[in-house]
């Protein structure tokens, strides 16, 4: 009687579990889902907020029609453009330093490491930061989205527990054969570490991605701006948007249903700008939760 | 001889390796320690545009005007309310993600678990702006996907502009912060749950514990430890807040409500007029979140004889 009673209780329980994380997941995709569906039906229907559940009068112009958008193509390769440099560039300089501050032989080695690792801890705040932007000439510069993210002393911290938790034997028989630093570098650290590396990556370029606000404040020049950007515009400056639009359509539209309306090239930014996420995510979810976890550990 | 010849090679290679890391140890200067320089400003009367030096040197005037100023005062009050009312929600939300991770390790069916852990992280990865569109195609007036339902249901009659609201802005923001974070950092509770010994749970099924009291007994302290780091950290972080979620979900109407301190430092020092004022009051945030930094490192030690940094 009292076991049957455990287990009719341990039933309900499960019920309501599962169905509250149920509900919790769908509010959680429901917003992707909810643009995706929006993008691709009807811009009318879209336009009045018909389009709630499911697509209707599907058609797939909205992708193209709005690459036809002045400065969005360019948007999308700026974005694109920081995210792989900036990736590349901060995930082997990681991998650099890292190995570097192995290196006991290091003149003042101590005193430069704590010299790039403390500065997790200090921050001098946004304005001051500008300034030294604008002073260093990174105002409506490139490099901007580049030179101050690729010393990352969280990264190298990770790298250098990496590499001094490996055999050393490697290193050595190599440097008996008498392979320098930078050989050594290359053709033994660097494939070897790869596993630590996949997780910085995948870190940097999300956050390159998803980088908004140092085009706010170091960009006045429309060449520079990212999509994240371009979107947060879109988002605040429905007139500017409406003639931007204006201006980027043909005098002859095909089909008046669909034709951009403002609330449409949002969405479809907006999904613009999620797709490599959403595409990138699936694969790389192992390499989220393991970069958590290593953070944890230090942490 | 030999052994001359071999302390050459090192001293050159000590010299070597420090010169392969100059050019970021250079980057490190310019971009961490070189604005620094910046609190300067605070120090004087600066107009953009002007070099520093011909600016009027106006010494501790800006850091005063904070007290003496009544207007600057109250400004300051409301920021630095707007502050707290956020960090505090923060750290009340901080269990959330706990409760999140004992309940979702009660799930036995593992494509479910792992279903569910998959898609709850997946709003971790998209920035604040995006976040904000989605706000902005699910709330919006008349189109809105919540009001288009209400008024279907008929709650409503007209549309609600939940956006330009200046109503439980505090309550959105926490809202959003969490629908963006709680799977995120429930992983890290989640992982704490495996790494309990399983034996422990055995041991207290044949003692007769139900499900309830070994989530009690033992999942809960056996996670705490974690909570407690996590929640140190959080409070060395109190003032800051960051500025993004604040400055793209912020509008003339909710203004009132949602400028916590890094917003308003923008807001008047980029924006505004008073650059060398909002340095001022960047500076003192700066100083004051590295004492918290180094109480709540205290705390740690003290409390688990461990540092947090």
């Amino acid at each position: 009687m009292r076991r049957g009673n455990h287990s009719s209780q341990e039933k309900i329980f499960n019920v309501i579990n599962y169905f509250v994380f149920i509900v919790y997941t769908l509010i959680c995709v429901f917003p992707f889902y909810y643009l995706f569906i929006n993008t691709i039906s009807s811009n009318e229907l879209t336009g009045l907020g018909l389009i709630t559940f499911y697509p209707k009068g599907i058609h797939f112009s909205n992708y193209v029609q709005v690459l036809k958008i002045k400065g969005l193509p360019n948007a999308a390769l700026v974005s694109l453009a920081r995210t792989v440099i900036g990736t590349l560039l901060t995930v082997l300089a990681s991998a650099f330093l890292g190995y570097l501050f192995t290196k006991k032989e290091m003149w003042g080695r101590k005193v430069w490491y704590r010299f790039v690792i403390v500065t997790m801890y200090f921050n001098a705040g946004i304005l001051p930061w500008f300034i030294t932007m604008m002073n260093l000439g990174l105002t409506n510069n490139f490099l901007a989205y580049i030179l101050p993210y690729i010393v990352q002393p969280f990264n190298i911290i990770l790298i250098k527990t990496y590499i001094e938790a490996m055999p050393n034997s490697l290193q050595e028989s190599a440097q008996l054969d008498g392979a320098g630093y930078l050989v050594i570098f290359f053709k033994i650290i660097l494939p070897l570490i790869t596993p630590i590396l996949a997780t910085v990556a995948v870190f940097s370029a999300v956050n390159q991605w998803n980088s908004f606000t140092d085009t706010l404040f170091l960009m006045t020049d429309s060449k520079y701006y990212t999509l994240q950007f371009v979107l947060y515009r879109y988002l605040n400056e429905a007139t500017a948007l409406a003639s931007i639009i204006k201006s980027s359509q043909g005098p002859i539209n095909v089909n008046l249903q669909n034709m951009q309306t403002p609330t449409s090239v949002r969405m479809t930014v907006s999904m613009i700008v999620v797709a490599p996420i959403l595409l990138v995510y699936p694969y790389f979810q192992r390499y989220f939760v393991k970069g958590i976890m290593i953070g944890a550990v230090k942490g | 001889m030999q052994l001359k010849h071999k302390r050459k090679i090192n001293i050159k290679d000590k010299y070597r390796l420090f010169l392969m890391a100059l050019p970021f140890l250079i980057l490190t200067f310019l971009f961490s320690y070189l604005p620094l320089h910046g609190w300067l400003y605070a120090f004087y009367n600066y107009r953009p545009g002007i070099p520093l030096r011909e600016n009027e040197f106006v010494g501790f005037y800006w850091f005063t005007s904070i007290i003496s100023n009544p207007t600057q005062t109250a400004e300051v009050l409301r920021v630095l309310r707007n502050t707290f009312a956020m960090s505090t929600l923060g750290i009340l939300t901080s269990v959330l993600p706990v409760i999140f991770a004992i309940f979702l390790s009660e799930i036995k069916l593992n494509w479910l678990k792992k279903t569910v852990q998959v898609l709850t992280t997946l709003p971790n990865f998209i920035s604040w702006v995006l976040v904000y569109s989605f706000a902005f195609a699910l709330f919006s007036t008349n189109t809105g996907f919540v009001n288009r339902i209400l008024m279907q249901l008929g709650a409503i009659d007209r549309g609600i502009n939940f956006l330009a609201s200046n109503k439980h802005v505090w309550l959105t923001m926490i809202l959003w912060s969490t629908w963006k974070g709680l799977g995120w950092s429930a992983i890290m509770y989640l992982a704490a749950i495996t790494s309990i010994d399983p034996e422990l749970y055995e041991a207290a099924k044949v003692d007769g514990a139900g499900r309830f009291r070994m989530m009690w007994h033992i999942t809960v302290p056996g996670i705490m430890p974690t909570y407690f780091v996590l929640l140190l950290l959080q409070i060395a972080n109190f003032i800051n807040n960051g500025m993004e979620q604040y400055y793209v979900f912020q509008n003339a109407i909710n203004k009132d409500y949602i400028e916590v301190l890094d917003l308003y430092v923008y807001n008047i020092g980029m924006m505004g007029t008073s650059f060398s004022f909002a340095t001022a009051v960047s500076a003192l945030k700066s100083l004051v979140s590295v004492f918290l930094l180094m109480f709540a490192n205290g705390l740690s030690k003290f409390g688990r004889g461990e540092t947090i940094l």
